[in-house]
């Protein structure tokens, strides 16, 4: 078993295009669900609208990216508002039912057959990134030391990312420090007693729900640019492991979301390297290399009910911020 | 507490991974293993996993054997081979996620027997993290063609299909609306037990040869011990008694709907299987629409069960309890009801149902790891927002409107988007009435 390989492949990881997507999404979710208590199992579908918003605006409409980009954004404005002004006045549990509900539509839209023109189906879309191409500013090949290396391409999306990364995270810093974001945790302690102060709940849940939705737009320009579009990724299980990632880190806390991201990702490679070694030395006979990639799923599912059963409050956070009492 | 909690969950874990072991240790024996690929050293950066494409290849249903495929990685260099077995099988393991080009070696094809006009050849399949499953599909021409069921009167039989659907998801959703009218929480695992009893009645037929009747029958036992009186007893009934939160509880089933709807995707790999008995066979020729036997029996099967619940429900001391709990646990625990044996009754039951109501799903569809926490889930929990959420007559007539609307709206919109109506209607209710048609308004947030 190959040690330094192991821990480099975790490493690379941990700091990888995917992490930044599900720390992006997380932190989204954090405003939503950390902050205000609202509970969308619908993230999935804010990544989708912004990746398809993009991939569709420099496909079908032949815009630039920078334009595109702002395609995305609107596309989830408008999915918050569309989702938002409905929902918003339900029960947290009736929340989360239709905002998944609306995310699988959302996918089921854009795989449809009839749409592939536009949506490209289930193939999903690729080669909008041009313009994205043209702006990387680095030539070698590979960058990186040891084996910890990242292509051209991929560091390039590594670095714009984690700068997005940081400027959301100072956003959403600056956010709660201020009365809005008072208010908002207010609304997550208790709703009526906010109301009762004269402030229109409804509409700070509108706020929370909007902004969060476009950084997970921006979680999905993240995944359009360092792969291709492809509609089952985003599926509900992609908002299960934000909610995951989350939760690992710490709701309601700046630094929740990074921390989480890096230690899913860095986890499941390590799980897969140690798993995949053992397999290789034949000390685990009963698993072939195909399973191993599943079984450290089943983890993630076992570490998700750990985790809200022993320490809802994650790695970071404070027992008494997690909005998990029904209301 | 915490120990207890933690002692089950190693023991539930334990025994999974055991019937894990068992499992795979059979499967080793069986059909020979697909070519691994070779290991990519300059791989994608983004994730290192096995992952597996794999494709039946028919023309119309005549398997085709003996055809090469080749499989191209993200690089240009080719990762593996596979050779189309008796049944048309074939699967080619690759190692990284990216873009796959697969080719199909059109010299190898049989005589007679050519790709169907405008199928991409080579086809391109792209692993996105958390896939570790591809399908690759050709279409042939040249087999013997599909015994083709041309019903004279769509509609009729969309509504037949509609009433098969709806009754089958009706007996799938009193549980997930049962449970939540006990404890008040939603639980997402719930479409874990339609795929639980589905596949356990696979392993009994087709794995240990039992008849399906019988195996049904040992699946539902199964289903309501393990699914029902052990995940109440060490997960549930605990959580409960610590106060756990109802968002708390939705979220720990999420956790658990993942860790087993992989455990079977582990254990029983990707593919669709299909229970031996009751396979094909004619359909009945009724003029404007055909019937097969098959399904009508699934009909039969699920009012019995639908019916027997009503009256469980409405005539038993049991059933008369277990309203009582449903409308206000509190008074009813003041009124001497002992709250916890009703609420685990409440999940052996719904558990027994849900694993009945896989069986008959998968009699038709073929039995898939994640056909019940993916696709069936959201279209129960349609239903029973439809119905009322916690109400059981709400649930089975919301599942069956639910089953209406899909088979119906395929008529008018492509198929591949049938499930989008339900979804969209349970939205609008939830908007404009979210306590349901049964359901009372005090239910409302």
């Amino acid at each position: 078993m190959d040690i330094v390989s192991i821990l480099s492949n975790a490493v690379t990881q941990a700091v990888g295009p995917l992490a930044i997507v599900y720390c992006l999404a997380a932190i989204g979710l954090n405003l939503h669900f950390g902050y205000t208590g609202l509970l969308n199992f619908g993230q999935a579908g804010f990544a989708a609208i912004g990746a398809y918003g993009l991939g569709i605006a420099v496909k079908t409409l032949g815009l630039n990216l920078w334009l595109s980009l702002l395609v995305g954004i609107a596309a989830a404005v408008v999915l918050a508002l569309l989702l938002g002004i409905p929902t918003l006045r339900l029960r947290a549990d009736y929340l989360s039912i239709a905002t998944i509900a609306a995310a699988e539509i959302l996918r089921l839209v854009v795989r449809n057959s009839e749409l592939s023109k536009v949506t490209g189906g289930s193939n999903g879309l690729n080669g909008y990134g041009r313009d994205f191409d043209k702006l990387n500013p680095f030539n070698n090949a590979t960058y990186g030391f040891g084996q910890i290396t990242f292509s051209r391409a991929d560091f390039f999306i590594m670095i714009v990312g984690w700068i997005v990364v940081a400027i959301f995270s100072l956003l959403i810093w600056a956010l709660i420090r201020s009365p809005w974001g008072r208010t908002l945790k207010g609304i997550r302690e208790d709703e009526d007693a906010v109301r009762a102060l004269g402030k229109n709940v409804y509409a700070f849940k509108m706020q929370s729900l909007i902004i969060g939705g476009v950084i997970g737009a921006f979680a999905g320009f993240i995944f359009a640019l360092a792969t291709s579009i492809q509609p089952d990724n985003y599926g509900t299980e992609l908002t299960f492991f934000v909610y995951t990632v989350l939760l690992l880190g710490g709701a309601a806390r700046i630094f929740g979301p990074i921390l989480g991201a890096i230690i899913f990702w860095a986890a499941l490679s390590l799980t897969d390297g140690i798993l995949r070694g053992l397999v290789d030395e034949k000390i685990i006979t009963f698993l072939s290399t195909s399973q191993v990639g599943q079984v450290r799923y089943v983890l993630v599912g076992v570490a998700l009910m750990l985790l809200m059963i022993f320490r809802p409050q994650g790695i970071l956070g404070d027992k008494r911020e997690i909005a998990i009492t029904a209301r | 507490m915490r120990r207890i909690v933690m002692a089950v969950l190693t023991v539930v874990i334990g025994t999974l991974f055991g019937l894990l072991v068992s499992t795979t240790a059979q499967a080793d024996s069986g059909p020979p293993q697909a070519p691994a690929a070779v290991p990519a050293e300059s791989g994608s950066q983004v994730q290192a996993a096995s992952n597996r494409i794999s494709g039946t290849l028919k023309a119309g249903t005549t398997p085709v054997e003996g055809v090469k495929i080749t499989v191209k990685g993200p690089d240009g260099t080719e990762v593996g081979t596979a050779t189309t077995d008796a049944t048309g099988k074939w699967a080619v393991e690759v190692t990284d996620i990216g873009k796959y080009e697969v080719e199909i070696d059109v010299a190898t094809l049989p005589e007679g027997i050519a790709l169907a006009e405008g199928t991409q050849n080579p086809r391109t399949v792209e692993f996105a993290p958390g896939e570790t499953f591809k399908a690759a599909l050709f279409n042939l021409t040249g087999g013997e063609a599909a015994p083709t069921v041309s019903a004279k009167s769509p509609f009729l039989q969309a509504l037949i299909s509609g009433i098969r659907f709806g009754l089958i998801l009706a007996v799938a959703s009193i549980g997930l609306s049962m449970v939540f009218g006990t404890t008040g929480f939603s639980n997402f695992a719930h479409g874990e037990l339609l795929t639980l009893g589905a596949f356990a009645a696979y392993v009994l037929n087709v794995t240990l040869g039992i008849q399906l009747i019988l195996a049904t029958v040992i699946a539902l036992v199964l289903c309501g011990l393990i699914g029902g009186y052990a995940q109440d007893r060490l997960l549930w009934g605990p959580l409960r008694k610590r106060g756990t939160g109802v968002i708390a509880m939705m979220i720990i089933s999420i956790g658990l709907a993942l860790a087993v709807r992989y455990i079977f995707l582990v254990v029983f790999e990707g593919n669709t299987l299909n229970f031996r008995d009751y396979q094909g066979g004619r359909s009945w020729d009724l003029g404007p629409v055909t019937l097969a036997p098959k399904d009508l029996v699934i009909v039969i099967i699920a009012l019995v069960f639908l019916v027997a619940t009503v009256l469980v429900l409405n005539k038993t001391r049991m059933g008369k309890a277990t309203r009582a709990v449903s409308d206000n646990p509190a008074l009813a625990s003041a009124s001497g009801i002992d709250v916890d044996q009703v609420i685990r009754l409440v999940w052996i039951v719904g558990a027994v149902l849900a694993g009945l109501a896989g069986i008959l799903y998968s009699a038709r569809e073929g039995v898939k790891w994640d056909m019940g926490g993916s696709g069936l889930l959201l279209l129960m929990f349609a239903g029973v927002v439809l119905g009322g959420l916690g109400t059981t007559y709400g649930a089975i007539f919301g599942s069956l409107i639910v089953g209406l609307l899909i088979e119906l709206s395929a008529l008018v919109i492509p198929v591949s988007m049938k499930n989008v109506g339900a979804l969209a209607v349970m939205i609008i209710i939830l908007l404009v009435r979210p306590d349901g048609l049964f359901g009372r308004r005090e239910r409302i947030g």
